[in-house]
């Protein structure tokens, strides 16, 4: 009304269109070239005096010749990673519902208790008598995993879930070993829907690897078990909650079964962050799980890790973890390295990693524990699967459900059923979703679901951005249902970048930055 | 509870948007009778001064190393890590995310391991690096089983100079899948007679450099002696600061380079998370394990990154994958590799030259120490002394002083009747004044 400057209200015709820029950038979207490409080989960031003139004892190893780095200076270093930076999506940037991934909040807090000098500035080999509060946060830790999950031992040196996947898969065969049943004990079962380290792990210490059928609703049948058991039989790999999000009804049958025929059972616990003060694996039967702290303790992803993946194993596994681990004796704590040091009764299977395991996020995941409590840690669970079965309830009528019958536990796994004769993809409907401004959940995963949609909230959503998430999942599902094909076919419209060609990434691998040949100089 | 956003009013209206009556009937699937109705015996919420505090007090009885004169390596090493590498890798866009599976909203991440590849490959001489492994021990139990799988062989041979944890890892992996391995004994002086080992059904010859015990190595007969039988080397190391000051691996003949990359740019952390750094000859990179960052172009010709040759890894191949791995270790890969642009090459140059220069200092000083001997001919940043003593209870006596020594070699090799050598490390933190309080109190202590 008060505009008397003239100043435009709405953007001109002019204004929508595509304007090119002389740099390419995009405002905020800045084109970052490679540290190659900007730093030069003279070029430092980092001011070391030069060493008083010494004799080298280096002998005649001395490197000749350059490396062939460039370096930055320390403002171009920070201007380079905070322009990648900003080409990344995290969970801090918006809803993130990577299925089987447990995207939640990454607490500041634990970065803090983490960068202590008492635990990051501690060498894993300097003398334990300078290390007891090391030794108390895996003590601790200890006490909170196997308390939440009901078993009564841990190995928490393995780096990452399919790490741990290993480590209990190694105490298994040891245990196996034991008993004389090594030669005959060679098969694993592994369901169709697992996650691809299970079979990866089977195979890679020397198990074959037999499948166990996929039920029509999603579950494994314990029928389906006992027809495959016999003495060829080693170990059940099982996830649960399983890959589909649903709690396996039949887990406690399936566990008698397998040790009705001298078998383990051996469960994914990469979902464990639904049933966190609800159900304790050691109530089910379960030889041995790992945790992914990175998932369900929050430990952050970091862009693909660093993991960490604690065992916990059954009384009957237990005498083969891993070194190292502690034993307390009336009351002190020893940390046990080697196998020749190891209690009576105890027969360590070997060693996963050198050091002590993945300490930095020991630190992470117990500032969690402490923060939550037993009484935080279960409604975090419960908040968890609430979230997930309230985006299925708003989105199951127009989205398909593979499995309609088990209510989901943290995660809602749609199909592409829906998406019938619309020309519209899940990989297409996923990248309308980074338009929106989502992370798109978990695609074609679980293998057994045809263009699986696997979406998992986790307990960090608050109640409207799940309704924003729902209503915008809506609108894109009618408008894949309504011909707006090139809404989803040529998306993402709006990332720092269109959709790549990984068909050529794969057949002309180029893994590495290579200088550019001279361009010569055209002839006048 | 601060972390949860829903209200008990949110939680009651979205369970009469479900259709049911209580979050219980949610998880109608669990067994009866094991659905868990008491809390668990563990604490309650705690509000963040109260948890900061309890996690301080322990940190508070650990002795951090940067508040002594400091010396322990074997694997792990203290260097100054510049203020902008932390800066950095706790940017939100970083610290939270995820693998990129979605490339177009994960440039940042495939950019800097696109550029970390190239980084690996230029400090190790090798045509191709991963985007990373755990680290350098199980890292190298990968190279093993790689190795297995380029040569169709079974058996490993390990130098006795390589790190006994290192070690340890691969021969458990190699009992669990039944494969053979030739364990030297432990190579204090580098002089062991590897070649003798390797025959035509051997894999690939194992052998860290700088060794574990601070010997630099030739490996060069070994690659040729190796690669005569068609059997592979893999070069470890534990230190990858000295390959800013000695011949890379790729320059002697290695058809595998691992090794551990906490020195650049993260912290000691009680022994992880690390960084295993993984590199090859290329004609080996369909064998290789874990995740491979390719360059490619989006639908506009504009460059751009994406994960690659996947169809190595277990979400495709499943019980035919190179490897389980699928979590690896991005942010710690991330930390190197800021701090490796900061250093360039001109200033790791630098950085591995001031490390050999204290560790020389260092060793001509102990060695002027009645009852010591430095044993090494030639070494970087660490060597070991013998010290007519059982190095445990010296350390021990060290640490009493407030001096944290080094690793006695019976820590890692117990029982192997090398009670009394000590491994040493010095790098760039170390002081005039360092030293010299090391040397007094050892003097005392012998």
């Amino acid at each position: 009304m008060l505009n008397r400057q003239g100043r435009p209200t709405q953007s001109s015709a002019a204004a929508t269109e595509q304007h090119a820029t002389f740099t390419g950038n995009k405002a905020l979207q800045q084109i970052e070239p490679l540290i190659f490409e900007i730093g030069h080989h003279e070029t430092t960031g980092v001011d070391i005096d030069a060493p008083a003139p010494f004799k080298s004892r280096l002998g005649k190893h001395a490197r000749k010749g350059e490396i062939g780095l460039p370096g930055l200076s320390e403002p171009e270093t920070m201007r380079h990673y905070v322009r990648l930076s900003q080409k990344n999506y995290g969970i801090d940037t918006g809803l993130f519902p990577l299925g089987s991934c447990t995207m939640k909040h990454n607490a500041r807090l634990n970065e803090k208790t983490a960068r202590m000098p008492g635990f990051s500035d501690v060498h894993p080999l300097q003398p334990v008598s300078t290390v007891p509060g090391a030794l108390e946060v895996m003590l601790e830790l200890s006490h909170y995993l196997m308390t939440l999950t009901g078993m009564p031992a841990v190995a928490l040196s393995p780096k990452a879930g399919a790490h741990g996947e290993a480590c209990g898969m190694m105490a298994i065969k040891a245990a196996i070993a034991a008993k004389g049943e090594g030669a005959t004990r060679t098969v694993v079962l592994v369901p169709e829907s697992a996650h691809g380290t299970n079979p990866a792990t089977a195979a890679l210490i020397g198990f074959s690897v037999r499948s166990v059928p996929a039920r029509d609703d999603g579950t494994v049948a314990v029928e389906d078990v006992k027809a495959l058991l016999g003495p060829d039989i080693a170990a059940i790999m099982l996830t649960n909650p399983n890959t589909c999000g649903i709690f396996e009804p039949q887990i406690v049958e399936i566990a008698a079964a397998m040790h009705e025929a001298g078998a383990y059972f051996y469960c994914d616990g990469a979902n464990f962050n639904a049933i966190v003060g609800k159900a304790r694996p050691g109530d089910l039967g379960v030889d041995a799980m790992h945790i992914n702290l990175h998932k369900t303790f929050s430990t952050p992803h970091g862009g693909g890790g660093p993991g960490a993946g604690p065992v916990v194993l059954s009384e009957r596994l237990a005498p083969y973890a891993p070194v190292p681990f502690i034993h307390v004796e009336a009351g002190t704590p020893r940390l046990v390295e080697n196998a020749a040091d190891a209690p009576p009764g105890n027969v360590p299977f070997g060693r996963m990693t050198a050091f002590h395991g993945q300490m930095g996020m020991y630190v992470r995941a117990l500032t969690y524990m402490l923060s939550h409590g037993a009484d935080g840690m279960k409604q975090a669970s419960e908040d968890a699967v609430l979230n997930a079965n309230y985006i299925r309830a708003g989105l199951s009528d127009l989205m398909s459900l593979p499995f309609p019958d088990h209510p989901s536990m943290h995660e809602a796994l749609f199909d592409d059923e829906w998406l019938k004769g619309t020309g519209v993809s899940t990989l297409d409907f996923a990248k309308a979703m980074i338009d929106e401004g989502y992370h798109p959940m978990t695609v074609y995963f679980p293998l057994v679901v045809h263009g699986a949609m696997l979406i998992e909230p986790t307990e960090s959503e608050s109640k409207a951005s799940l309704d924003l998430f729902i209503a915008t999942l809506r609108d894109l599902a009618m408008a894949a249902k309504g011909n707006d094909k090139e809404r989803f076919t040529a998306a993402p419209h709006h990332a720092p970048i269109r959709r790549l060609d990984e068909t050529r990434a794969a057949r002309q691998p180029v893994l590495k930055w290579v200088k550019p040949a001279p361009v010569a100089e055209a002839a006048e | 509870m601060r972390y949860l956003p829903l209200t008990d009013t949110d939680r009651e209206d979205m369970l009469a948007r479900i259709g049911v009556p209580d979050v219980d009937a949610l998880f109608s699937d669990v067994p009866a009778g094991k659905l868990l109705t008491a809390p668990l015996d563990l604490p309650r919420t705690k509000g963040e001064l109260e948890v900061e505090r309890i996690m301080a007090r322990m940190a508070g009885r650990n002795v951090a190393a940067s508040s002594v004169p400091f010396f322990v390596g074997a694997g792990a090493y203290k260097h100054h890590v510049p203020a902008t590498v932390d800066h950095l890798i706790q940017r939100s866009e970083f610290l939270t995310s995820y693998t990129p599976y979605q490339p177009e909203i994960a440039q940042g991440t495939l950019q800097y391991l696109f550029e970390f590849q190239t980084q690996v490959a230029a400090l190790t001489g090798m045509e191709v690096a991963n985007a990373s492994m755990y680290d350098g021990s199980t890292g190298t139990g990968e190279a093993v089983l790689m190795a297995h799988r380029v040569t169709k062989r079974r058996k490993a041979v390990l130098s006795g100079g390589l790190h006994p944890h290192y070690a340890e890892v691969v021969r458990t992996l190699s009992e669990m899948a039944n494969d053979a391995v030739v364990s030297l004994p432990p190579d204090v002086s580098a002089n062991e007679d590897i070649l003798s080992q390797i025959d035509d059904e051997t894999s690939c010859v194992v052998v860290q450099n700088p060794d574990v015990f601070g010997n630099l190595r030739d490996l060069t007969p070994i690659a040729a002696k190796a690669q005569a039988h068609g059997a592979l080397l893999i070069a470890v190391f534990t230190e990858i600061v000295s390959l800013g000051a000695i011949v890379p691996p790729g320059a002697m003949g290695a058809d595998i380079v691992v090794g551990e990359g906490q020195s650049i740019g993260n912290a000691l952390n009680f022994g992880g998370p690390y960084v295993g750094l993984f590199a090859a000859k290329s004609k080996y990179i369909r064998q290789m394990p874990g995740r491979l960052c390719g360059e490619t172009v989006d639908s506009t010709g504009q460059r751009g990154f994406v994960l690659t040759l996947s169809t190595r890894e277990q979400h495709i191949r499943r019980d035919k994958a190179t490897s389980n791995i699928c979590t690896n270790s991005g942010l710690c890969v991330l930390a190197f590799t800021i701090h490796m642009t900061l250093l360039g090459q001109a200033g790791l140059s630098r950085l591995a030259e001031v490390n050999h220069a204290n560790a020389v200092k260092l060793a001509d000083m102990l060695a002027g120490v009645k009852g010591v001997t430095v044993l090494n001919a030639s070494f970087f940043n660490e060597f070991t002394v013998k010290l007519g003593k059982p190095a445990a209870a010296v350390v021990e006596a060290l640490a009493a002083k407030g001096i944290l020594a080094g690793v006695p070699v019976s820590r890692l090799l117990p029982k192997a009747g090398l009670d009394d050598l000590l491994l040493v490390a010095s790098t760039e933190i170390n002081t005039d004044e360092d030293r010299a309080a090391f040397v007094a109190a050892l003097a005392e202590v012998l």
